[in-house]
């Protein structure tokens, strides 16, 4: 299973006849397993991008493909977004397993599934809570359960962890590469943020400031699994040096304008 | 505990101001005077038949209204065919008092308690929709935008993600509702009727039976109270996760 994001624009029309190029000509390739980063400054169209790919928004020209997929009853892809974007009336057992419910899976079935993510995410007794009663790295991992409950074929994360604090983010990255070896899911990742591309990504893919075009692509070539002390080897910094390079440029001329 | 003490000592100089004599009983009954009549009321029944009358009225006025009301917002806000037809004639009939209406009403319904269920639905029904309507508006789009990618189509989504997060502003409109229903029943029953409390604190003045009308004027903020207690209870019973 590949996805191939081929010549995709899009350009937003307000009612008035405004127009907003957000994405201009993106090609990408998430291959299997592939844990692809998408970083670049925000207002560049990274959300966009990833909107685009799961279906929630036509793109102007252009298409997404998704080759080799056996398996047509269920969603292709899950998304986990910035804003957790939980259901509030759902405890977290039943939030993960919404996904299960609308595949209708027999009641069971879907019990065994939210248990297997609850573990797997480490919310363990707290299945019976809502939303409100977690704090944002909880809920975060609530809405990777859920996602992962779907049983998606991409994994589409938009931001996940730029709500939390530091802290709980670093330890949320190290959480989300350990989810990502034992489910082995292909992943786009879409952050803003250098440390947590060159830690998560596979390869990494720069946008350039609005409208957003591919500026170049890096492959990350560090050991999976990735640990937390991998961020001080001198590999890790030269990577993100590099990247940093790439996007410098560009929040440069931002600045100048 | 400090609220039922400021209300425990207000009652207090009340009956003390009332006791002195220099206020006419008919124009500031004491309270224990009040209570006596309300005790002779209700073992007489007289009060309960005023009660059960007003009740009734309320009852299906209040609960038609507020199924109307909520489908006709529901309507409203998720399919903008009905927006564009319906939002107009809602802001054109809503700013109308209700109670302008009853004659007409009258003229169409009679004067039996069909006027005056109508009355209470109209005034019960505008607060209704207009509540469901900006509940359903101001869904979170984030949460349709995660249930449309876990894999719910329209109908799904109407029942699964619309309506649980209207619930709050339904309740909203529903308590905003039963103050309504309250004020035009005895503005109803003021009007026209042989039956309730409007007609018996209306007729108690007539008859100057001051301690039989402040009873009546007792019954409804009475009323008002449990309606408000009871709404409450059933929110925290349909809105577990409201914190
Ligand atoms: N629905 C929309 N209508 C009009 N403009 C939009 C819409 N969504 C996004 N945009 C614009 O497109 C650009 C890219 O937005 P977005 O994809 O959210 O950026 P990012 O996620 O990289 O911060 C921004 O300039 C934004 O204002
Ligand atoms: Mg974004």
């Amino acid at each position: 299973m590949r996805v191939v994001i081929e010549h995709v624009c899009k350009t937003f029309e307000d009612g008035s006849g405004g127009k907003t190029e957000a994405l201009r000509d993106i090609n990408l390739t998430n291959e299997e397993n592939e844990f692809l980063v998408v970083v670049g400054p925000s207002g560049c169209g990274k959300s966009t991008l990833l909107n685009i790919v799961a279906g929630l928004l036509p793109a102007t020209s252009g298409k997404v493909i998704f080759e080799g997929i056996p398996d047509l009853s269920k969603p292709f892809t899950s998304v986990v977004f910035q804003e957790f974007a939980l259901f509030p009336w759902r405890t977290v057992e039943k939030n993960i397993m919404y996904g299960p419910e609308e595949r209708g899976l027999p009641k069971n079935e879907r019990e065994d599934i939210a248990r297997h993510f609850i573990d797997m995410v480490g919310l363990k007794g707290f299945e019976k809570r809502y939303p409100h009663q977690l704090s944002g790295g909880m809920k975060q991992r609530v809405s990777i359960a859920r996602a992962l409950a779907n049983d998606p074929w991409l994994l589409l994360m938009d931001e996940p962890f730029s709500a939390l604090d530091a802290q709980t983010r670093t330890i949320m990255q190290g959480e989300l590469s350990q989810i990502y070896e034992k489910t082995h899911k292909s992943v786009l990742y879409i952050t803003h943020n250098i440390q947590e591309a060159v830690f998560l990504g596979d390869r990494v893919a720069v946008l350039s400031r609005r409208p957003g075009r591919v500026e170049s692509v890096i492959s990350i070539d560090l050991p999976r699994p990735r640990e937390e002390n991998i961020v001080l080897a001198p590999e890790f910094l030269s990577y993100a040096e590099e990247i940093w390079g790439h996007i410098r440029d560009q929040a440069k001329s931002a600045l100048s304008e | 505990m400090v609220s039922f003490l400021s209300i425990l000592f207000l009652f207090c100089l009340w009956e003390f101001i009332a006791r002195l004599g220099f206020v006419s009983p008919l124009f500031l009954p004491a309270p224990t005077a009040i209570l006596e009549t309300g005790i002779k009321m209700a073992l007489s029944g007289e009060i309960f038949h005023h009660i059960g009358a007003s009740l009734w009225r309320i009852f299906w006025g209040f609960s038609c209204a507020a199924v109307i009301g909520t489908l006709v917002g529901i309507l409203l806000g998720f399919f903008s065919l009905a927006e564009s037809i319906g939002n107009p004639i809602i802001a054109a009939t809503y700013p109308i008092p209700k109670i302008a209406i009853l004659p007409l009403l009258i003229l169409w319904l009679g004067i039996g308690e069909y006027s005056k269920i109508a009355v209470i639905g109209l005034g019960v029904f505008f607060p209704m929709v207009i509540n469901v309507y900006t509940g359903v508006r101001n869904v979170d789009p984030v949460l349709i935008k995660a249930a449309i990618s876990l894999g719910s189509d329209r109908k799904r989504i109407i029942r699964k993600v619309i309506l649980p997060s209207a619930l709050p502003m339904i309740f909203a409109g529903l308590k905003l509702g039963i103050g309504i229903a309250l004020l035009l029943v005895v503005a109803a029953e003021m009007i026209a009727a042989d039956a309730g409390i409007g007609y018996m604190i209306l007729t108690s003045a007539d008859l100057m039976q001051t301690t039989k009308l402040m009873f009546g004027i007792s019954i409804l903020s009475m009323l008002g109270l449990v309606f408000s207690w009871i709404i409450n209870k059933i929110e925290k019973l349909c809105i577990p996760w409201k914190t």
